[in-house]
């Protein structure tokens, strides 16, 4: 059979938005033993906990290096993301995790499996939501999930039940029995991560799972998985939105280039690598060089960036830095004082904007 | 028959298979209405134009030269087998673009626990569900006209199919790979038509010049005509039809083999 086949079912009605979640399973003895041997890494061996460990992790196509060796252990429960602007590797090494890329080098364990030898077994446990939603339109909403649940080997009576359950979930009920295709986006995504979650995952990967939907789609979104945080499902996913990665990550990683350019939760990163507050500050004309140097900020500014259309004053006091701004003899348009963000941190960590 | 082509390795666990299988059903209900109509006005229209039209044509004074066998009785095997190749043509090629390029369902099947051999496995189960359709409703309207002389010709279904997935098998291997579906057309033009008319299904082999006979022996298609017209006709010779089912067999074999590489080339990259 394939993993597991039975999937718990709940055992309360509970609040009609919960979904079954795979309990805690004992670790398998069967398969897996020799992935630990050969994956050699001491500390995650003895720790269940940790779901998914990299080291060293390759990708390559041909001369191309997508993902150039990184180091990553996400841990049970965990939401982890990867963070980066297109082409960053982000994709690439999530496809690697999902069992359907090959590594060219490095080492990865999931659940203790090696994805060569067990990718069926590790697959599984896996709930993948692709970039793409890759749904079937021509059959209805409900179909989708019955068809799909039928490729974990569960039976037609538990996936029946799963499918009305998820539906519930992701708020498609009513849609249960019209065809995918004239579904909104936001709607689409939310049925493709109805689908990832028809065999109970212990670990949901997304990838990109906001693209190109709109704000209000996007919050409905978010609640969902923050839901599916809560009851204790293991999330990795990747984004180039910074507010996406600050709702919903624990835990991130900054990709760039294919290689991992600074970790941590995203407060500790803007702590580190960025300063308190930032002043935004635009001009009637876009030759900012000399404006920047026409400022005299001493020591509240640590560091200025010059965009194409605005200065960045990273400081720790905003709020000084903006008097003085606003009384220097070249005019700016408009002042802006916030928060410190992850583009900051992006921005410090590449020179680059994220949003490109 | 048609059982045996199927025990190709590796073939996975076979619940797998029947699961991706289960997709394709589940898709065809969707137009299994038109899809039924077609097969059987199909071969109404092949048998009415080339068996009773055409037929009383050559049968006239035996000037179509097949000694004392009717044209329909020639002809309606002859048909059947290259209505399972075009069949297997139209099976084998968008729907595999489709499904990994357009709708993507491929993708979605890899990320499961389904492997490459059960997605492979699953998709041709599905094509030999539809040749066998079609195969039953083509002898179904054939034994109506009057063109099978036995009744070895039930053995004919099977062959019809086991031609169609001599197609099919490495036509996926190819469709897989493509990236628009402009070749398919050339395909249809230049592959699909000419074997249709030049594989033994209208007429016998013998009469082209000797280049193109040794040319027609190649293909699987005129493998199939003979293997069908054998049992339809009731004079199949054992030695010649195991023949000609082992190189059907080889062309199924091949293809599954050359569309697992193919599959975890463009799927698993």
């Amino acid at each position: 059979m394939i993993g597991r086949a039975s999937v718990p079912r709940s055992t309360t009605e509970g609040e009609p938005d919960d979904v079954t979640v795979r309990k805690r399973v004992p670790h398998r003895t069967d398969g897996g033993e020799a992935a630990r041997a050969r994956a050699h890494q001491p500390e995650t061996d003895s720790d269940p906990d940790v779901l998914i460990s990299a080291r060293g992790l390759t990708k390559e196509f041909g001369d191309f290096v997508a993902v150039d060796g990184i180091d990553i252990d996400v841990r049970r429960g965990e939401a982890f993301g990867f963070l980066g602007p297109n082409g960053a590797g982000k994709s690439s090494t999530m496809r690697m995790i999902g069992c359907v890329s090959p590594l060219t080098e490095g080492s990865l364990t999931l659940f203790g499996m090696d994805p060569e030898a067990d990718g069926p077994a590790i697959r599984g446990r896996l709930g993948v939501v692709p970039q793409k939603d890759l749904l079937d339109e021509e059959l209805t909403v409900r179909e989708n999930l019955l068809v799909y649940g039928r490729y974990f080997g569960l039976s037609r009576s538990v996936v029946a039940g799963r499918a009305d359950e998820l539906l519930r979930f992701a708020q498609l009920s009513d849609r249960a029995d019209s065809p995918v295709e004239p579904l909104s986006g936001g709607m689409k995504r939310r049925l493709t991560i109805a689908r990832a979650l028809i065999n109970a995952p212990e670990i949901l990967l997304l990838d990109e799972p906001t693209t190109g939907l709109d704000p209000q789609a996007r919050h409905v979104l978010w609640d969902r998985l923050y839901r599916l945080k809560q009851q204790g499902v293991t999330l990795v996913l990747t984004t180039h939105y910074m507010d996406e990665a600050e709702q919903l990550c624990d835990r991130l990683v900054v990709m760039d280039g294919g290689r991992i350019v600074a970790e941590g939760s995203p407060r500790e990163l803007i702590e580190r690598y960025s300063s308190r507050e930032v002043v935004e500050v635009r001009y009637p004309d876009f030759d900012l060089e000399p404006h920047r140097d026409q400022l005299d900020l001493g020591d509240l500014a640590e560091r200025v960036e010059v965009l194409p259309d605005r200065l960045l004053i990273y400081t720790h006091d905003g709020d000084a830095v903006s008097r003085i701004v606003d009384q220097s003899p070249d005019r700016p348009v408009s002042v802006l004082v916030r928060r410190s963000s992850l583009e900051d941190v992006f921005l410090q960590l590449t020179g680059r904007s994220l949003a490109g | 028959m048609t059982t045996t082509t199927l025990k190709v390795p590796p073939l996975g666990d076979f619940s797998r298979s029947m699961a991706a299988l289960e997709y394709w059903l589940r898709a065809y209900r969707r137009t299994w209405r038109s899809s039924a109509v077609t097969a059987f006005v199909m071969p109404l229209v092949f048998l009415g134009a080339f068996g009773a039209g055409l037929g009383s044509l050559v049968d006239t004074d035996r000037a179509g030269g097949l000694g004392d066998v009717s044209y329909l009785a020639f002809v309606a095997p002859g048909i059947l087998a290259g209505a399972a190749m075009q069949s297997a043509f139209s099976e084998s090629t968008w729907p595999i673009l489709s499904s990994r390029k357009w709708n993507g369902h491929y993708h979605a099947q890899a990320a499961s626990p389904l492997t490459m051999p059960d997605i492979v496995t699953g998709h041709l189960l599905f094509i030999v569900f539809r040749l066998t359709l079609g195969a039953v409703a083509f002898v179904l309207i054939g034994a109506l006209f009057g063109a099978f002389g036995s009744a070895w010709v039930v053995l004919a279904v099977p062959a019809a199919v086991l031609t169609g997935l001599a197609h099919a098998a490495p036509l996926i291997a190819f469709a897989v790979t493509r990236e628009s579906d402009t070749d398919f057309s050339m395909l249809v033009r230049f592959v699909m038509t000419p074997l249709f008319l030049f594989a033994g299904t209208f007429f016998p082999v013998s009469q082209l010049p000797a280049a193109v006979e040794f040319l027609a022996w190649l293909t699987p298609l005129w493998h199939g005509t003979q293997l069908c017209r054998g049992l339809s006709m009731g004079d199949a010779g054992l030695l010649g039809s195991v023949g000609h089912l082992v190189y059907l067999l080889v062309w199924v074999v091949g293809g599954y083999a050359l569309a697992l590489r193919s599959y975890r080339k463009m799927l698993l990259s």
